[in-house]
């Protein structure tokens, strides 16, 4: 589904992303772990096309993230091209990025309704549906800023869902909640990665990434220094970084 | 999720008891208030008693339909440069945050030439400039056929010259309130609405915009405000708005302190209105951004009143975030 080869990332001189290589299969969770400013939230956005990438080779479900390919030669997507494959991907922020000025209800439907044209009634109907499996059945015209921070990130995982998407990139995304709302969503993203939906998760729930994941990545410095089975990682960790990292956070 | 109320655990202890305190008393408010009311009562009756003023002749111009006709010639003066200026302002604000240096530098010049230059000056030019400069104007292909002809000089109304001198010198005034709305929006918005697959010009249609609106909307008040003001300008371009019509009659009768007094009289009518309907515009906006919504202006008078002497109890540290009008 997302296939990374040797993709580099430069801000200014900064090189923040340094050869990522990586496969993720259909269906499958990744999770990817590592101290902050190793480059993981970057190359998530890279896969949704957020950032550009510089050099390598990085595509969604065999198609080029932001170029399209002609013989030799790549061609950069249109702005409406881009945003056709967007619609594709789902993407949850460490910040929910909710729209404030939408109640949840119609922050769900928002992008069916106007990127994919669905009738308003048919989009209500799944948006519905869709809060409901998240546990937020009665919240439907609630504002966000009346949300807590963890009904917030769960209404922004249905607004992503509401999009049929093949791909869901999770930003760290309990990472700006209290500690006892990071079950709530951790539970409707062990739901999703259930249901079969392929995942790429950055994160710092190392207990999540063990139990969920089928796939732990461990970036430092724009590179990946360990990837492998999470329970083969994080219980025998091979390198010496990964295993001070972890030493850190268990 | 819900966590309930602090005291509901300890079910056996009695129901609490409301605190009966005896409130903090101001003096000094009452003190104050005598004091403001008299010189309140003073300046009223020297205005009354003072015969040069002309209240006779106030009241009997008041509404002349002369001037009731300039109230509704400056009204609609306002409204269509206003939103001439709104839509310029929008127009130029995008174009500014474009990433095509053309683009964003056409716009800078444009905002760097109207701003610098008196909207004094820009009316008299339209009025006699463009009528001398280009006493017909063709409009269609640049170099090739034209469509459209007029005749500048019967063409160039009072009325129009007021309406572009005021409209184009206020959009670039709006579009930097504009792109200071737009600028104050999240990023994260942004990003969040284009990972949903949303074009640019969606985004801003349907996200970022209606967001500014929150910013954009107290100075756009002030900007029309300002505008209802300065069409009184169009007394030298001889219109037929309020202050035209006041300045008529004044030069006929010779009755100068009478007119400007009936002319600020329903200034003063239409500035009011333009409060509170901008009051509520804002309160519109002011949706899903705070808990709740702010007082209308109603409901902060009779707060205001009731609690006079007395702190006010939480009721206005609940109050608007925005600031009421008064």
């Amino acid at each position: 589904m997302v296939r990374a080869e040797g993709v580099h990332k430069r801000f200014g001189r900064l090189e923040v992303l340094r050869g990522i290589s990586l496969e993720v299969a259909r269906g499958e969770v990744m999770c990817v772990i590592g101290p902050s400013g190793s480059g993981k939230s970057t190359f998530l956005r890279c896969i949704n096309h957020l950032e550009k990438i510089n050099s390598g080779l990085l595509s969604v479900d065999g198609d080029l993230v932001g170029y399209r390919q002609r013989g030799a030669k790549l061609y950069e997507l249109r702005d409406s091209e881009v945003a056709t494959r967007r619609a594709e991907i789902g993407m949850v922020f460490q910040r929910f990025n909710l729209f404030p000025h939408k109640t949840a209800l119609e922050n769900v439907i928002e992008a069916p309704c106007q990127v994919r044209s669905v009738p308003r009634k048919e989009a209500v109907a799944q948006a519905e549906v869709l809060l409901e499996r998240v546990g937020l059945a009665d919240k439907l015209a609630t504002y966000p800023a009346q949300l807590s921070g963890g009904q917030q990130q769960r209404v922004a995982i249905a607004r992503a869902l509401a999009m049929n998407p093949k791909l869901m990139l999770f930003d760290e995304p309990t990472s700006a909640l209290d500690p006892e709302l990071v079950g709530d969503v951790l539970d409707v993203m062990r739901g999703l990665a259930k249901d079969g939906m392929t995942m790429v998760v950055v994160t710092h729930e190392i207990g999540f990434a063990r139990e969920v994941a089928d796939k732990l990545v461990f970036m430092d410095e724009g590179v990946i220094v360990e990837a492998g089975d999470p329970r083969e990682v994080i219980a025998n960790p091979r390198h010496e970084r990964t295993r001070a990292f972890l030493s850190k956070v268990l | 999720m819900s966590s309930g109320p602090v005291t509901a655990l300890d079910t056996a202890s009695p129901p609490p008891e409301d605190i009966q305190a005896v409130p903090v008393r101001h003096p000094g408010r009452w003190v104050a208030a005598a004091i403001v009311l008299l010189v309140a009562v003073s300046i009223a009756n020297s205005i009354v008693t003072n015969h040069r003023f002309g209240w006779g002749h106030v009241g009997h111009y008041l509404f002349d339909p002369r001037i009731t006709g300039g109230v509704v010639v400056t009204i609609e003066m306002t409204l269509a440069a206003q939103a001439l200026g709104i839509v310029l302002g929008v127009l130029l604000a995008v174009m500014r945050l474009s990433p095509n240096p053309l683009i964003s530098g056409a716009s800078w010049l444009y905002i760097w030439f109207f701003r610098g230059t008196p909207v004094y000056v820009q009316l008299i030019f339209w009025y006699v400039g463009i009528a001398a400069l280009y006493p017909t104007i063709d409009l269609g292909i640049p170099f090739g056929p034209s469509f459209i002809h007029i005749n500048a000089v019967t063409a160039i109304t009072p009325f129009l010259t007021v309406v572009l001198a005021l409209g184009l010198n206020e959009g670039a005034y709006m579009s930097e309130i504009v792109r200071a709305g737009i600028i104050s929006v999240d990023e994260g918005q942004n990003e969040a609405a284009q990972s949903l697959g949303m074009t640019r010009l969606r985004t801003m249609r349907r996200i970022v915009l209606p967001q500014a609106m929150r910013v954009i909307i107290p100075p756009t008040g002030n900007e029309t405000i300002s505008m209802l003001k300065t069409t009184s300008l169009a007394v030298v371009v001889a219109s037929n708005d309020l202050f035209s019509e006041a300045t008529n009659i004044y030069n006929a009768t010779y009755q100068i302190i009478p007119l400007l007094i009936v002319a600020s009289l329903w200034y003063l009518a239409m500035t009011s209105i333009l409060y509170v309907g901008q009051y509520y515009v804002e309160r519109y906006f002011a949706r899903g951004s705070s808990r709740e919504l702010p007082p209308t202006p109603w409901q902060k008078i009779r707060r205001g009143v009731f609690s006079f002497g007395h702190d006010p109890i939480s009721l206005d540290s609940l109050g608007s975030p925005h600031g009421a009008p008064w």
